[in-house]
């Protein structure tokens, strides 16, 4: 049920001296080593396992310390604890604008991040490296009986005629614990008036709350739950084709692409070789390899322009941090979510 | 300091600083106006995003909300990415944003914002700042909206306007150089004409300029005629003390021939006799050259107001050979004549053209030995053709260029008593009539020979 407390417990067992909760952590330690990186990010270490290799495979002589915690828990870790780490990398594109907005996060050049479209980079301080959708990922065997839906509108009507298949059977992510469930649910908020019904009539059949897709992706896998709304499309296409099933949908009427981004840390200790990573994850091979484990990279569109509804990097991400916004949204989204 | 000494240089550069002067200052205008409209635009939207959080204000439940419009912060990333900071306070409590904003000199009033710049968070930031009233809870409660923005993407706005400035300002700068050399190159044309008209003149041409010139020049061209005229009453009087001078010398020595005539009819004595015949013959070369001097300073004053008539150059020459026969027979000198039969016709002064001749042949004479042949050839044509030929010592081939000039004698005629004016004048005549003059040895035997071309028009 509430796997995200548990797994919360568990980091704050393993932390100890550390007010901000690491999830998980992997030392890549090098022969002889001259230099250490240290990574926070919110990516599975199995999804960036392979980079972490290719990395060294280049740098042999380079410690790679890889700390993996949720998006909140990065923004706190590096925003108000000022802990140190040289590369930061985050599925929270609004928290990664207020790191770089106020200040926190230092300037990068390089002809790999020149070689950005704009949309892809804040002020050279942010640079995005991955295009990742928001899908639905529906279980085949709940969805028997029924037209799997195709827009918001569908699911809302297929939820008013058939609650009881779906009653307890739903999961979405928690927007007051996870950064970017938050970004996700602002974000639909912004875009289409059917959010506030669909958010409703969610809570009215008791929709489980989740910190993070993988988790949301395994219950749908093994039956627990019907399907799961607005997970990350890159994990749930790795998932997916392991998994007989399981089927992502991507809902017709819009699709909100989110871009996982890269920032350095002003407190950095060791900037270059995180600007060589910065490179590494913008060149080729990573890009293949990115491809592989699921994350889909930046497309290079002929005429330069954003894929459609990709979320726009720069100060309008700020608005929903806003401590009054925020405040608002959660009491009106806990309202109609948790109505237990 | 001594600047540039040419009148067009010194032009040229006063104009090109000027332009400079000109365009450093347009530069600076257009820069200085543009970068205003720049810093005006960012102060616009700043304003408009600070009234646009204003117009979101709401009371509720007896407090201040806000649900700070998503386009308030958006339209802020709309030139460059500049880092965006707000804050929203109801006197000391801040409701919303960063609290720790510098706030401006003076409390903003009144409906419209009032703009600040001030240092924060590492940056310089252009900030927004105005009031809205509003009422909670029954009480009226002033709220302040502050909305900053870093500067970075003015900045580049800037440097671009920067160079457009510069671009338009050297465009401005180079035009106007180029307009600068045209303009002195047409004002220093009437000068450069006046000063070519002079140049064209001959060396003996002392006419009064035109005035007819531009309003500048006329006191130079008026004080060139008054300087040339005076020149020329410098130079007559010059050539009135020599023909003075050659008569009152003549006058004297033809007496004193005279005497040496009749001193030597009743000498008995042969070496007396001798040294009367030598006194004689010195007293005739002094003559021969006052004679001389007066041809000179004569063909020198003629050929300033020069007569032109018609004139059969044929009969001319005869005329003068036949005057000079006694001359020849006292040396046993033959004068060969070779003339046309038909009349050698030209425009010229006859009396000039008498005296060249007569001096040429004279010479001739007066350096042949005794018993040899002057040949004097004339050829008619479009250029009428005159040469004399004898067979005296002719001349050294080094001196022919310069024996035209007065009083040169040649290398080899030291042993001669002569005044060095014979070929003067003939060149002399030969010029002021447009022809030309030439001197060589003589080719079959020794002996000179001058050549007279004269244009028959």
């Amino acid at each position: 049920m509430r796997v995200s407390l548990l797994a919360l417990g568990l980091s704050l067992c393993f932390s100890g001296a550390l007010a901000f909760e690491i999830e998980a952590t992997r030392h890549y330690a090098a022969e002889e080593p001259v230099a250490e990186l240290r990574i926070l990010s919110t990516a599975d270490i199995e999804v960036f396992h392979p980079i972490i290799l290719a990395f060294q495979a280049r740098f042999p002589d380079r410690d790679i310390l890889y700390d993996v915690a949720s998006s909140a828990e990065v923004m706190r870790a590096i925003y108000d604890e000022g802990v140190t780490y040289d590369l930061v990398i985050s599925s929270a594109m609004d928290l990664q604008i207020k790191l770089a907005n106020d200040g926190l996060i230092q300037p990068y050049d390089s002809p790999a991040v020149q070689g950005l479209p704009d949309w892809a980079q804040w002020r050279g301080e942010v640079f995005a490296f991955t295009s990742e959708p928001a899908v639905m990922v529906v279980s085949e065997r709940a969805f028997e009986d029924f037209d799997i839906p195709q827009n918001r509108s569908a699911l809302i009507s297929l939820l008013r005629e058939a609650p009881e298949a779906f009653r307890g059977r739903i999961g979405t992510y928690d927007a007051r614990t996870s950064g970017l469930g938050y970004l996700f649910a602002t974000q639909d908020a912004r875009n289409t008036e059917t959010f506030w019904p669909l958010t409703e009539i969610m809570g009215g059949l008791g929709t489980e709350l989740y910190c993070c897709s993988g988790a949301m992706i395994t219950d749908v896998a093994e039956g627990r739950l019907a399907f799961a709304y607005n997970v990350l499309g890159s994990y749930a296409n790795a998932r997916v084709a392991q998994t007989p099933g399981l089927r992502v949908v991507e809902l017709e009427d819009y699709v909100s692409v989110m871009l996982r981004t890269v920032v350095i840390p002003k407190t950095a200790q060791n900037a270059e070789d995180a600007g060589a990573m910065i490179d590494f994850l913008l060149s080729d091979p990573a890009r293949d390899i990115l491809a592989t484990v699921g994350l889909p990279p930046i497309p290079v569109e002929q005429d330069g322009s954003a894929p459609p509804r990709t979320i726009r990097l720069g100060p309008g991400l700020l608005v929903y941090l806003d401590q009054l916004r925020r405040e608002a949204f959660l009491r009106n989204w806990s309202g109609s979510i948790a109505q237990e | 300091m001594t600047g540039p000494r040419s009148i067009r240089a010194r032009l040229v550069l006063q104009l090109a600083a000027i332009a400079a002067l000109l365009s450093l200052a347009l530069f600076l205008s257009v820069r200085s106006v543009a970068q205003r409209a720049a810093a005006d635009t960012q102060d616009n939207i700043l304003a408009a995003s600070a009234t646009s959080i204003a117009d979101a204000l709401y009371s509720e439940d007896g407090k201040i909300r806000l649900e700070l419009p998503y386009s308030a912060l958006s339209m802020l990333g709309s030139i460059g990415q500049d880092r965006v900071f707000y804050s929203v306070s109801a006197g000391a409590e801040v409701l919303t944003g960063y609290a720790d904003l510098p706030a401006p000199d003076r409390a903003p009033g009144g409906q419209s914002a009032s703009f600040y710049t001030a240092s924060y968070r590492g940056d310089d930031v252009r900030f927004a700042a105005l009031t809205r009233s509003l009422s909670a809870a029954g009480i009226a409660q002033t709220v302040q909206i502050t909305v900053g923005q870093t500067q970075n993407g003015l900045e580049v706005i800037s440097s671009r306007i920067t160079g457009r400035a510069t671009a338009i300002g050297a465009a401005f700068f180079a035009v106007a150089v180029t307009l600068s050399l045209w303009a002195a190159q047409n004002a220093l044309a009437p000068l450069n004409r006046l000063a070519r008209s002079i140049d064209r003149r001959g060396p003996n041409d002392l006419r009064p300029v035109d005035t007819d010139t531009a309003r500048e020049l006329v006191p130079l061209v008026t004080g060139f005629n008054s300087f040339v005229s005076r020149l020329r009453a410098a130079l007559a009087r010059s050539e009135d003390l020599i023909t003075e001078a050659a008569h009152r010398v003549r006058t004297p020595l033809a007496t004193v021939r005279t005497q040496a005539e009749i001193i030597h009819r009743n000498m008995k004595q042969d070496s007396n006799r001798q040294a009367v015949r030598d006194m004689i013959r010195a007293l005739d070369e002094s003559s021969r050259s006052a004679g001389q001097l007066l041809d000179h300073a004569m063909v020198t004053l003629r050929t300033d107001k020069m007569e032109r008539e018609r004139l059969d150059l044929g009969a001319l020459v005869r005329d003068v050979s036949d005057r000079l026969s006694p001359t020849a027979d006292l040396k046993d000198i033959a004068l060969d004549l070779d003339l046309p039969e038909r009349p050698v016709l030209m425009q010229g002064d006859p009396i000039l053209l008498q005296n060249a001749v007569h001096n040429l042949i004279d010479n001739a004479i007066k350096y042949s030995p005794s018993e040899t042949t002057v040949t004097i050839e004339l050829s008619a044509g479009e250029t009428h053709r005159l040469t004399i030929t004898d067979e005296g010592r002719g001349f050294v081939s080094t001196d022919i260029g310069d024996l035209p000039v007065r009083f040169k004698r040649g290398g080899n005629v030291g042993d001669v008593v002569g005044s060095g004016l014979g070929l003067t004048i003939a060149s002399d005549v030969v010029q002021a009539h447009g022809g030309q003059m030439q001197l060589s040895d003589n080719s079959e035997r020794s002996g000179a020979c001058v050549s007279l071309f004269l244009p028959s028009g």
